[in-house]
């Protein structure tokens, strides 16, 4: 009995911390931003306490026999053993019970499956492991992965508050408007889960699912893929930042901007020569200051970059110094800084220039490959 | 002069042989029954220890003990070996030693292929976990194994899966086609079908599930045998499959292969309540019925386990009402145990304690599963921890606290000694406190938005997770204490009588404690 | 004993539901495609190119039809519309023209994938001719124009004004190398 009452008491002392830190300690669902989200909640609420209410009668009856009619008390027991009255009874009170809630949960349905006359539409692609989003008839397109580091996964970093759940490039939408999203996968099935919105839509490779909301308030919302794709599943966040109808139409206009310069630019035929002088430019610039005007770094500080052998030799590796850094060293990872087309420039420039002559022309496209692959 | 006849019968003709070959080439019901106990709870601490793997990883956030490819093969492992190795082989065992003694049986009707049946199992666990030491790991798709993952995408070891759940399966179906021919063709004179008890009636509709819907997860892993191996394209988009199809065929064996893991618990506790409240069952031919009902309700209502893959809304509706409807009869039952305790007269010893916790637990999880079937809901529910909550709800205190329920009643048949009581009612709270502490938190963390199946989770669902880490440890720490106890009542104690339990009733306690070698080599007389 | 069929009978009638059953989840296959033709599943259409009738063009409505494309994981083929959408009345016949390039150095196949959605519009939208009919070889470089040629049905359910097409580029050059010899393809022309 000692045992038991203890237990008890750690689990009441838990409830205690909870009431103090009600954040960590969340117990139900979010009732979420839409129309649609608020219906799931208000359900999932109105389930839960017929459930409650339900509870509460049976296991009310089942105490009472537990206490009253306990054999150390003297019961005597009784010898009935059916009645055809109550059995009917919790038949058919039950049943009443469920086209009860039945008549909201379908129109709740109905209205999650409508998703007619959309003012946007945005296909969302998944992929082993981020998500990539469309805006159909936009020209705008790109991946989102996920921004917190291996190390504070590892615990060797600190953990911020959107850790797991914080991206590059968070999918943006005008508020008020009714956004369509067209859901697909590029290799295995994952699902594209949003719980402010209400949406969650598995992403089937070779087939396109939909799905549809309609966010009242800008924020910014945020959800994980919820079906197993593999190593990486805990770590597809998904990002979605509802923004006022301006704020949206500025972002879709720099987007698009910067989408058509370097469609222009990557789809480019580059000849070695024109990717040569911009790397000069790019080279003076962002990596002379280092490794020097010619190519020959300070010893002991700064690598020379004239004929050694990643230079000369290896291509992959030179592309994923100047794209990803060294880390514990002064090379930064200018993948981040520097768009395609610069990169590729800087990268050919190098391996050309100072007597390198390697005749190898790295194009904007190489890097775009690359880093879709990393 | 005919007992010194049956006598020298018994003794050169029937005893157990002696050594090792007993137990491999053994016939008899109790020896097979007994060793699928053994092996059931062997997997039983196998998958919990992958559990605790689980468990322990997830007390903290970010990566502690293992990394995300070896926590999906603890996920997934720990699921098929919990579901075919613990839960099934566990109730086959009962059926086993139980359902001969209960319907006045001198053994099951095909003794040999029963013995058959058992053997197989070793072999496909033993294959199993092999994978675990292949190069590219185990199984690390999840148990329900879901296409493109678990064909393009798996393991070179998937191979050697889909042979092991060949193998879990044709035992599965061997078992249960010798439990259908026991029970329609063995009873005793009398024992008319609506005379069987509960255990036999709900064993029987299990055993008709699994013929039913066993071979089509056979088909199901055959599939994806040739789209792994002989280019076939049941699976894969780009040969004109459909990935959704694979769910479609894993859940129409799997809806059903959630009740035959619960069938013979309600069978079971239905047995067991009204033993120990000294009154009879309430409402047994309505029990009959409801068992049948749910077993019929099972075969339309497999898609609720994709509401979110797309399913047109008429579909999506249909799956809907039809799962809503599982909760009437399942509602009978849990309304018939409650009536059966209505002013009985109830003493708590350890089956009984396990029993009304199953009652009551098992009907939380049934609540969670009512909220589950409201496909808008479900939206939010899907792939969360909030199911993970509802199926640990249905199946540890369901599944599981019904068959120690079980063990603790008929143990001291099996040994012919009674058990510790202290201990088993020691085993008994911690596992209750253990196991809510362990899953009640889940329905919290899921709710609050996490995703099942992941090792490592933001803050905002740390706190939960270690009380549920918590919880678990104790849970599973607890049951070492259960192998104790069950081998201390092997080796001893007080001497168990016919029927040690006031309020039992049934042909199993007709016959001495432990039960001999051979029972009811004539049969009794049922009146 | 009780009455009944012998343990033989009954035993052999059960090993012969096992075997039914085993055949009805292969069973199920047919079954689902049927499903997926009568419900639109997954946006399903047919894989055959749709004969047209006498079509009535019905000019009282316009439906937007939207074109997205998307490469499997591993098809390095840029692929996609030449325009993301047009307008057009039920029953008449329309044509979208797609794009394939094959940037490596080797030949290759692929095979698209069409979905339709909403998926409850899958059956209203007839392919009279397509590139997913068959599948797609590629020289090394070479760049193709493909079109699809479709109606949709006066029929659609009036509700739907918008339909997306989609396809989805799968490489299946490694499983088609067994029964294809890539070396001998030629380019066509």
């Amino acid at each position: 009995m000692l045992r038991y009452a203890s237990a008890w008491l750690g689990g009441l002392s838990l409830l205690a911390v909870s009431s103090s830190a009600s954040a960590d300690w969340e117990v139900n669902m979010t009732k979420g931003v839409t129309d649609v989200s608020h219906s799931v909640f208000n359900l999932h609420m109105t389930i839960f306490w017929i459930c409650v209410a339900i509870g509460v009668i049976v296991f009310g009856i089942m105490f009472w026999s537990m206490f009253m009619h306990r054999k150390s008390r003297g019961a005597v027991p009784a010898t009935f053993h059916e009645n055809l009255t109550v059995e009917i009874l919790w038949t058919v009170i039950p049943l009443l019970i469920l086209v009860g809630i039945a008549i909201p949960a379908t129109k709740t349905l109905i209205d999650i499956y409508d998703t007619e006359d959309p003012d946007i539409d945005i296909m969302v692609t998944g992929y082993q492991w981020r998500w990539q989003y469309n805006y159909v008839g936009e020209d705008v397109s790109f991946f989102s992965h996920m921004t917190t580091s291996r190390d504070a996964i590892n615990n060797v970093a600190d953990k911020g508050e959107n850790y797991l759940l914080e991206v590059d490039e968070p999918v943006v939408i005008p508020v008020g408007k009714k956004v369509r999203f067209l859901v697909t996968s590029a290799d295995v099935i994952h699902s594209w889960w949003v719980p402010s919105l209400a949406v969650k839509r598995d992403a089937i490779p070779g087939f396109i699912n939909e799905s549809w909301t309609r966010v009242e308030e800008p924020g910014i919302y945020r959800g994980q893929c919820t079906e197993l794709c593999g190593r990486d599943h805990a770590f597809m966040p998904i990002v979605v930042d509802a923004r006022s109808q301006e704020d949206y139409d500025t972002w879709l206009a720099e987007k698009k901007e910067f989408a058509a310069r370097e469609a222009e630019l990557t789809e480019k035929e580059w000849t070695l020569e024109e990717l040569m002088e911009r790397g000069e430019r790019v080279y003076s610039s962002t990596c002379a200051s280092c490794h020097q005007p010619t190519g020959q770094g300070i010893p002991g500080a700064f690598p020379s970059l004239v004929g050694t052998d990643m230079v000369m030799n290896d291509l992959t590796g030179h592309i994923d110094i100047v794209v990803n850094g060294s880390p514990g060293t002064a090379m930064a990872a200018f993948g981040a800084q520097l768009s395609e087309v610069d990169l590729a420039a800087v990268i050919t420039y190098e391996r050309n220039a100072w007597g390198n002559d390697t005749g190898d022309l790295v194009t904007p496209l190489d890097i775009l490959e690359l880093e879709e692959d990393q | 002069m005919s007992a010194v006849i049956d006598h020298h019968h018994a003794d050169h003709a029937h005893g157990p042989a002696k050594g090792l070959m007993r137990w491999v080439l053994t016939t008899n019901h109790k020896d097979i029954g007994s060793m699928y106990l053994w092996f059931s709870f062997a997997m039983f601490l196998l998958g919990g220890s992958m559990a605790m793997v689980i468990r322990a990883e997830l007390f903290q956030p970010g990566l502690q003990l293992v990394q995300p490819e070896f926590f999906n093969q603890m996920t997934t492992t720990h699921g098929l070996i919990m579901v075919f190795g613990a839960v099934m082989p566990a109730f086959v065992g009962l059926a086993n030693w139980m359902i001969p003694l209960m319907i006045g049986a001198p053994d099951m009707a095909l003794p040999r292929m029963n013995n058959f049946s058992f053997w197989l199992l070793p072999a496909a666990f033993g294959l199993l976990l092999s994978t675990l030491f292949m190069e590219g790991g185990g199984p690390n798709f999840g148990w329900t194994f879901y296409a493109p993952l678990s064909t393009t995408y798996a393991p070179p070891s998937v191979t050697f899966f889909i042979f092991a759940i060949h193998l879990a399966g044709i035992s599965s179906i061997m078992g249960a086609i010798n439990i259908i021919a026991t029970v329609l063709n063995l009873r005793a004179p009398g024992m008319t079908l609506m005379k069987m008890p509960l255990f036999v009636w709900t064993w029987l509709i299990t055993a008709f599930l699994l013929i039913a819907v066993m071979p089509v997860l056979a088909g199901a892993v055959t599939m994806m045998l040739m789209d792994i191996h002989f280019g076939t394209s049941f699976f894969n988009a780009a040969g004109g499959g459909d990935p959704v199809m694979f769910q479609h065929i894993f859940w129409f064996f799997g809806h059903p292969e959630v009740y035959i893991m619960i069938l013979p618990a309600f069978g079971a506790v239905s047995m067991i309540i009204p033993a120990f409240s000294r009154k009879p069952l309430f409402g047994y031919t309505s029990m009959v019925y409801a068992t049948g009902a749910i077993a019929f309700l099972s075969f339309a209502v497999w898609a609720h386990h994709m509401f979110t893959v797309g399913i047109p809304l008429t579909g999506e509706l249909f799956f809907m009402y039809a799962t809503m409807l599982i909760a009437v009869p399942t509602g009978v039952k849990v309304f018939n145990w409650v009536s059966t305790m209505f002013r009985g007269s109830l003493t708590f010893e350890a089956p009984m304690l396990f029993s009304v916790a199953f009652v009551i637990l098992f009907t939380i999880g049934g609540f969670s599963g009512l909220m589950l079937a409201m496909a808008p809901a479900d939206f939010q529910y899907h792939d969360t921890y909030f199911v993970v909550a509802h199926f640990h709800y249905v199946l540890v205190p369901g599944a599981i606290f019904g068959i120690f329920a079980s063990a603790y009643y008929w143990l001291p048949k099996w040994t012919g000694f009674m058990y510790d009581e202290v201990l088993a009612k020691t085993h008994f709270w911690m596992s209750f406190v253990g196991m809510n502490l362990a899953f009640f938190p889940m329905h919290f963390v899921g709710l609050a938005g996490m995703p099942r199946r992941i090792p490592d989770y933001n803050m905002m669902f740390a706190n939960f997770n270690m009380v549920s880490s918590v919880g678990a440890f104790m849970f599973g720490a607890t049951q070492l204490l259960f192998l104790y106890i069950v081998i201390k009542c092997i080796r001893g104690g007080p001497k168990a009588a016919a029927n040690p339990w006031e309020g039992a009733e049934g042909l199993e306690w007709t016959v001495p404690s432990p039960a001999p070698y051979h029972t009811f080599t004539t049969p009794p007389e049922v009146k | 004993m009780s009455e009944g069929i012998s343990t033989k009978r009954l035993v052999s009638r059960l090993a012969l539901l096992v075997v039914g059953m085993f055949g009805f989840g292969f069973l199920l296959v047919p079954i689902y495609d049927v499903m997926c033709d009568a419900f639109g599943i997954n946006g399903k259409t047919r894989g055959t190119a749709y004969e047209a009738g006498a079509e009535v063009i019905d000019e009282s409505r316009s439906i937007r039809v939207q074109f997205v494309s998307t490469n499997a994981e591993g098809m390095t083929w840029s692929f996609g519309p030449s325009a993301s959408q047009l307008v057009m009345h039920p029953g008449e016949t329309r044509e979208m023209i797609f794009t394939a390039h094959n940037p490596t150095d080797k030949p290759m196949v692929a095979q698209a994938i069409p979905s339709v959605s909403p998926s409850k519009a899958a059956a209203y939208f007839h392919k009279t001719e397509c590139f997913c009919f068959t599948q797609q070889v590629l020289q090394p470089g070479e760049r193709v124009e493909m079109p699809v040629r479709f109606i949709v049905d006066a029929a659609l359910p009036g509700e739907v004004q918008r339909l997306t097409l989609s396809y989805t580029l799968f490489d299946v050059t490694e499983r088609m190398a067994a029964s294809l010899d890539l070396a001998s393809m030629q380019p066509h022309n």
